[in-house]
């Protein structure tokens, strides 16, 4: 096929469709019990150098205990899929965790404004960029979802966007007209934050489900957190609720609280608070050296943070706010 | 003037501004911020069936209060669908979207706007900013794109450090050539000074409206290329009473918005 233009940037992963079917030939399909702590999840899925995908939508329904987690671990060359990442980005710019990044939304934090320190590494040249946007991240997973090497956009076109990608110009087979071919990210691993998942990782997610369900089946090894187990007889007494089935699943880790603090539909509202700290202590290099060291690298686990930042009291609170409505920003 | 400005703010202006643009049964992708306050008082002022769509899944909400994000619950409050980002941006590039309200550090006479950074060096910016998100997407497949912005000459800029998102490209025909979806591109360009179009051969940006309080020479002052001038510039209707009162008691009562 001809290429009519092509981008300068790079593609940080394989999208050859027969190397994936490859793995995925060998994936497991057993139905055992894969539940385990965030800990060993990550010693087990997680190394340096791998490529990354974070579920949700930046501080909405994110596995928050995951990022934390790989700071923990010191994971490091780490490729990212910067795809609506905005606190999950915060974090993992805090480890310095990756050095290949596909953009697509980073460093901002939507209406809260820009986070500094994840600013400062991004200016840091430390980081070989490429430059993508939310629709070209979401058909490339797609792609590799649907187990082929790329997809066609009618985005990006036309502009400096383009320029800094890895997307290829391609004309239509069937009319002529242009398409942006958008290559297939198969992810070496990723992390998803859901409601409800049954020890096999049979999963169900409510509200928005963003690119998740393509990132899920589009990714070699997948982490589950979970709001909370669920019994397999009733995920197979109504199997309508499935969004995400056991077969795409290799670890299940029980996190209630794990999107904090962040959004989870139907189930507590993003802390505004402790984030709008996050971004001020970024402002002190000192002062968010310690913000981290008391808030990840000291703690054993999500809920030690969870505790830190006022436990249970702060969680009825953002339950409350969740289904009240009562004022979002407070 | 001094009177009109005490009534209303220039923010509260260009939401009503906005909203203005929005017919009922049209649809609409927005983000957080002044696009979504312009989308619920549409909604509530004159098109009860506009269709909001935010970018990360919800669709269709009766949006209680403010979003934070576009992918918050507030996005899905009374939704008739929570879907995902392939939904709406498939919908979109379907032809189904009738607007878009979009923003940026810079915006060229084209239209053309930069979200991504400032610098020539792309690995090293001197300054980084969060990138397309999905801007790029909507202004690609949504038939009228605007901009809500305030106005200044360093923003108005002859030439964007970098093209996040496509306006007309460089004008004429460069954007039916570049092989984006035919008919769809910048509509109009909103200000806290007034109101622009884009001249339809050229597609540079043309001065339609001014908003009261300002003089054409204000507008072209804080602008950093030479605006074209329709024939007959009207001076931008104040926000009614009415509009107001949804603006404050009833949309943004906590002023994260309006107040700024």
């Amino acid at each position: 096929m001809e290429v009519l233009a092509q981008g300068i940037g790079a593609i940080f992963t394989d999208p050859d469709a027969d190397k994936a079917r490859a793995f995925f030939r060998k994936k497991s399909r057993a139905l055992k019990p894969k539940v385990m702590s965030v800990k060993e999840a990550v010693e087990k899925f997680v190394h340096d150098g791998d490529y990354l995908c974070i579920g949700g939508f930046g501080a909405n329904r994110i596995p928050a205990a995951v990022c934390h987690e790989i700071l923990r671990q010191g994971r490091k060359k780490m490729g990212f899929a910067g795809h609506t990442s905005t606190h999950d980005f915060q974090i993992l710019c805090a480890g310095e965790v990756f050095d290949k990044l596909d953009v697509a939304y980073i460093v901002g934090l939507e209406a809260r404004g820009l986070s500094p320190n994840a600013r400062k590494y991004m200016e840091s040249g430390k980081v070989n960029v490429s430059e993508w946007t939310n629709y070209s991240l979401s058909v490339r997973f797609k792609a590799a979802a649907a187990g082929v090497s790329f997809y066609p956009s009618r985005n990006i076109m036309g502009t400096d966007t383009f320029h800094y990608s890895g997307a290829r110009i391609i004309a239509c087979p069937f009319t002529g007209v242009k398409y942006a071919a958008m290559p297939a990210i198969y992810p070496d691993v990723a992390a998803i934050h859901v409601h409800e998942a049954d020890i096999y990782g049979n999963c169900r997610i409510r509200g928005i489900t963003v690119s998740d369900l393509d990132v899920a089946r589009a990714a070699k090894h997948l982490i589950i957190t979970c709001e909370r187990l669920i019994q397999n007889e009733e995920i197979r007494r109504d199997p309508s609720f499935t969004s995400i089935p056991y077969w795409c699943v290799d670890a299940v880790c029980e996190v209630p609280y794990g999107s904090y603090p962040g959004n989870m539909y139907g189930e507590y509202f993003s802390d505004e608070e402790h984030i709008k700290e996050w971004l001020k202590v970024e402002e002190n290099p000192e002062e968010f050296k310690k913000f981290l060291e008391k808030n990840i690298y000291s703690c054993k686990d999500h809920f030690e943070y969870i505790e830190k930042n006022g436990g249970m009291h702060k969680l009825l609170k953002l339950r409350e706010k969740e289904f009240m409505f009562s004022k979002a920003r407070d | 003037m001094t009177e009109l400005m005490a009534e209303y703010n220039t923010m509260e202006l260009m939401i009503c501004t906005a909203a203005r643009e929005l017919e009922d049964g049209a649809c609409v992708g927005v983000g957080t911020g002044a696009p979504c306050a312009a989308a619920m008082l549409a909604q509530k002022a004159h098109s009860p069936n506009l269709v909001i769509l935010f970018e990360a899944g919800g669709a269709a909400p009766l949006i209680p209060e403010m979003p934070i994000s576009v992918g918050d619950s507030r996005t899905t409050w009374k939704a008739v669908m929570a879907s995902g980002m392939c939904e709406i941006m498939e919908s979109a590039c379907r032809g189904m979207l009738d607007y878009t309200f979009l923003g940026g550090a810079q915006i060229d006479m084209y239209g053309n706007l930069n979200s991504t950074r400032i610098g020539p060096d792309h690995q090293k910016p001197k300054v980084r900013f969060p990138g397309s998100g999905g801007a790029n997407d909507f202004a690609s497949f949504c038939w009228r794109m605007m901009v809500m912005t305030p106005q200044d000459p360093k923003r108005f800029t002859e030439k964007c450090s970098y093209i996040t998102t496509p306006g007309w490209l460089q004008g004429g025909d460069s954007r039916a050539k570049s092989g984006l979806p035919l008919g769809a591109g910048p509509y109009k360009i909103i200000t806290n000074m007034a109101v622009m179009d884009f001249e339809p051969e050229s597609k540079r940006m043309r001065l339609i409206a001014i908003n009261p309080g300002y003089a054409e020479k204000d507008v072209q002052d804080n602008c950093g290329f030479e605006l074209l001038k329709a024939k007959k510039i009207v001076e931008n209707k104040p926000p009614t009473k009415q509009e107001l009162h949804f603006l404050r008691d009833e949309i943004d009562p906590y002023r994260y918005v309006i107040g700024r």
